[in-house]
């Protein structure tokens, strides 16, 4: 694959002011016009204070939040700026409070309390717009081009795909954002990462940030936002580039964006929370101007051609450990770096794989299509061109978790729930499943698992097991294979 | 929160890179709605052989007898990354960790560990690199000096280097949320000013 990774010193610090002027020095790329309409106090020897436009919260990172929040008497000063749903830790055999466990329970009707108290809306068990916290935003339109989303979780990135700086906080943060709805920053650094040309055919949204977390490695974009461009990334729907936003944090970015555009635009036009009538007018004008100028200068540029990107799975215990599928286990020895081979060679023993072995040979024994990475229709529906038809492998254990109950009804309504149960897949309640494996969704130690989801750290989905991330397409084809395949290669051969 | 300007202590050397937060502090552990009780879990699933956390695990760094009572973390590259639970630097604090050290920290953990008051302290590669090898003959003292940005290993002294505000919320123990709330008019006045459809 050709790709140029340079960190540009040569850009604004280092050129004299001759060369300035020839420039427009007013050039300024989408994330610092993001910045620059949010900023509500930059006071000398300060960290910035941002606006935060939509707080978003779950049952997991906001007790201790809400509990500080009382202890100190303090009031949420927008109680409509924040919505709550119940994700985390939930069932996905049950809508019943209590079927998730004792704790889960606990953390539940705690966060029913706290959104009781302090006047805040909840998608309780049950509701129709209940579902994964990243899922529900945008199809509710709760996720809009040109604001600030936070939320007490590092997948908040995948809001980014609206052009809308969006980001993961912790808890004290959760706390900072209810009592004043702004947030302290400090300004990241810049990257632009640009995907030229068309990907081949049967090559999804999620093998492209694959392939991108294993040309930057798992911290390549710490400290920087990241902007992603170029014709593939244009030409993704809402869905598939809020796949690509989603990973930004799996190499370290604070946050990814794409700049909105009528793809942007046609999507949240009509979602329940978007703006209406006149104000949907002043929206669409206002966010026709959010994208970077022609001649800003980024701090880092990494440029991919997509007709080199491949169907990618994982083989070790960072996302970065990525691989094309017709290729192999990667060796130690294929790492200059010391630590990197140090890594290599931990997560092959963790991984129970041995270098060199094709990465078409792994047997799986479960399948997890879901989490807020791969559990919109979209998804579901890449998934069930290659299930419809065909049995899972007996060896196999799947099940498919769609992303929310929105997301539910319209895969029943199209008949893909059925396929997936006709080829011998669960279909399940919506909720973040075995992503994290909090409820009883867990893997055992030994499992390995092909999956949809973002993390494959060690015991992420149970302790013991493994882990590895594809796209829905390789997770479907894996279920009735029962190992990986080179789905592109197979297809073409017939 | 705790006011921080200097600290002397053990550190553990835990020679690994990119450890995240699952690590840290496995899911399992996160279903309290308390901000305490989870030191115990600290790197649950390396730090134990069973599932139920009974039975030591020898060959886990932080269960050698002589690094008990350590409460500086040296670690590799990328510390700190993946899920943005503050339940993590809650883990290391509870443990009784007061600084970590290492080359690079992922960036919510990093904010999440000044918002509660533990101290993240950035060395380069190679000073990390020289600090465990130093670890590798020796049990390792250092003396963090925070007023000053200098880490103190016998001899050797290493700077580092602190967002300004970040510096001054630490020494003195700063509510930043009060803080902010000095700030409403400001908040106020930026209010009054966004657009309609925001
Ligand atoms: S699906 Fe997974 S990554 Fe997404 S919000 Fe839920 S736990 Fe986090």
């Amino acid at each position: 694959m050709t790709n140029t990774l340079h960190s540009d010193t040569l850009n604004s610090d280092t050129l004299n002011p001759d060369t300035l002027s020839s420039h427009n020095t007013q050039a300024t790329t989408l994330y610092e016009k993001l910045w620059q309409r949010h900023l509500v106090d930059e006071t000398d020897g300060e960290t910035p204070l941002l606006y935060v436009d939509r707080h978003l919260i779950h049952e997991v990172t906001s007790p201790q939040a809400f509990a500080n929040l009382k202890f100190h008497n303090r009031p949420i000063r927008h109680p409509q700026r924040t919505i709550a749903t119940m994700d985390h830790n939930i069932s996905t055999r049950s809508i019943k409070i209590d079927a998730a466990g004792e704790g889960a329970a606990n953390q539940l009707r705690t966060l029913e309390k706290n959104c009781k108290e302090f006047g805040l809306e909840l998608f309780g068990m049950g509701h129709k717009n209940q579902g994964i916290v990243h899922v529900i935003g945008p199809e509710l339109g709760l996720t809009l081009p040109g604001t600030i989303i936070v939320c007490g979780d590092s997948h908040t990135a995948t809001h980014g795909a609206f052009g809308a700086l969006a980001f993961g906080i912790g808890t004290s943060e959760v706390e900072h954002v209810f009592a004043t709805q702004t947030l302290r920053q400090t300004k990241a650094k810049t990257m632009k990462i640009e995907v030229k040309g068309q990907v081949g055919v049967g090559i999804s949204a999620k093998d492209i940030i694959l392939a991108i977390i294993g040309k930057t490695g798992s911290a390549g974009a710490t400290g920087y936002v990241v902007e992603y461009c170029g014709e593939a990334i244009e030409a993704l729907t809402m869905e598939q580039r809020m796949t690509v936003c989603n990973m930004s944090i799996e190499f370290g970015a604070k946050a990814g964006l794409i700049a909105p555009d009528h793809t942007t635009i046609s999507y949240v036009e009509g979602k329940e929370y978007a703006p209406k009538g006149e104000l949907w007018q002043q929206a669409v004008a206002d966010w026709k101007t959010l994208k970077t100028d022609d001649d800003a200068v980024f701090d880092t540029v990494l440029t991919l051609e997509a007709k080199d990107i491949k169907e990618q799975v994982t083989w070790g215990t960072t996302p970065g450990q990525v691989t094309s599928v017709d290729s192999t286990v990667p060796s130690p020895d294929d790492f200059n770096n010391p630590v990197e081979k140090d890594s290599c060679s931990k997560a092959l023993k963790y991984m129970g794989l041995t270098a060199g072995m094709k990465i078409t040979d792994i047997e799986i024994n479960k399948v997890f299509i879901g989490s807020c990475t791969n559990s919109r229709i979209e998804d579901l529906r890449a998934a069930a061109i290659v299930a419809k038809g065909k049995q899972v492998s007996k060896h196999v254990d799947a099940i498919v978790v769609p992303g929310s109950y929105h997301v539910k009804k319209q895969a029943e309504a199209e008949g893909l729930s059925q396929i997936f149960i006709d080829a011998g897949f669960e279909w399940r309640l919506p909720g973040c499943s075995m992503c994290l494996g909090m409820n009883d969704d867990v893997l055992t130690e030994g499992d390995r698992c092909a999956s949809t989801s973002n993390r494959n750290f060690e015991g992420r989905q149970g302790r013991g097991s493994r882990t590895h991330l594809v796209s829905p397409e390789m997770a479907a084809a894996a279920a009735i294979a029962g190992h990986f395949v080179d789905i592109n290669a197979s297809t073409s051969a017939k | 929160m705790e006011k921080f300007t200097q600290h002397a202590g053990l550190v553990v050397p835990l020679d690994a890179a990119n450890v995240d937060t699952d690590q840290i502090i496995p899911k399992q552990f996160l279903q309290k709605t308390e901000r305490v009780g989870f030191g115990q879990h600290l790197f649950h699933d390396w730090r134990y052989l069973d599932a139920e956390g009974k039975q030591d695990n020898p060959e886990f760094i932080l269960n050698a007898p002589q690094y008990h009572g350590a409460s500086i973390l040296l670690t590799r590259e990328n510390f700190g990354c993946g899920s943005s639970r503050e339940h993590a630097p809650w883990a290391l604090q509870e443990y009784g960790f007061k600084v970590i050290v290492s080359s690079s920290f992922a960036d919510i953990f990093y904010s999440n560990c000044i918002n509660i008051g533990m101290l993240p302290v950035k060395l380069t590669k190679d000073e990390i690199e020289q600090l465990f090898n130093q670890a590798k003959s020796e049990n390792i003292q250092l003396t963090i000096d925070l007023v000053n940005n200098k880490v103190i290993s016998g001899e050797k002294t290493f700077t580092f280097n602190l967002d300004s505000f970040h510096q001054y919320c630490l020494e003195h123990g700063v509510d930043s949320i009060g803080w902010t709330l000095n700030k409403l008019d400001k908040i106020k006045d930026f209010e009054a000013n966004l657009p309609a459809w925001q």
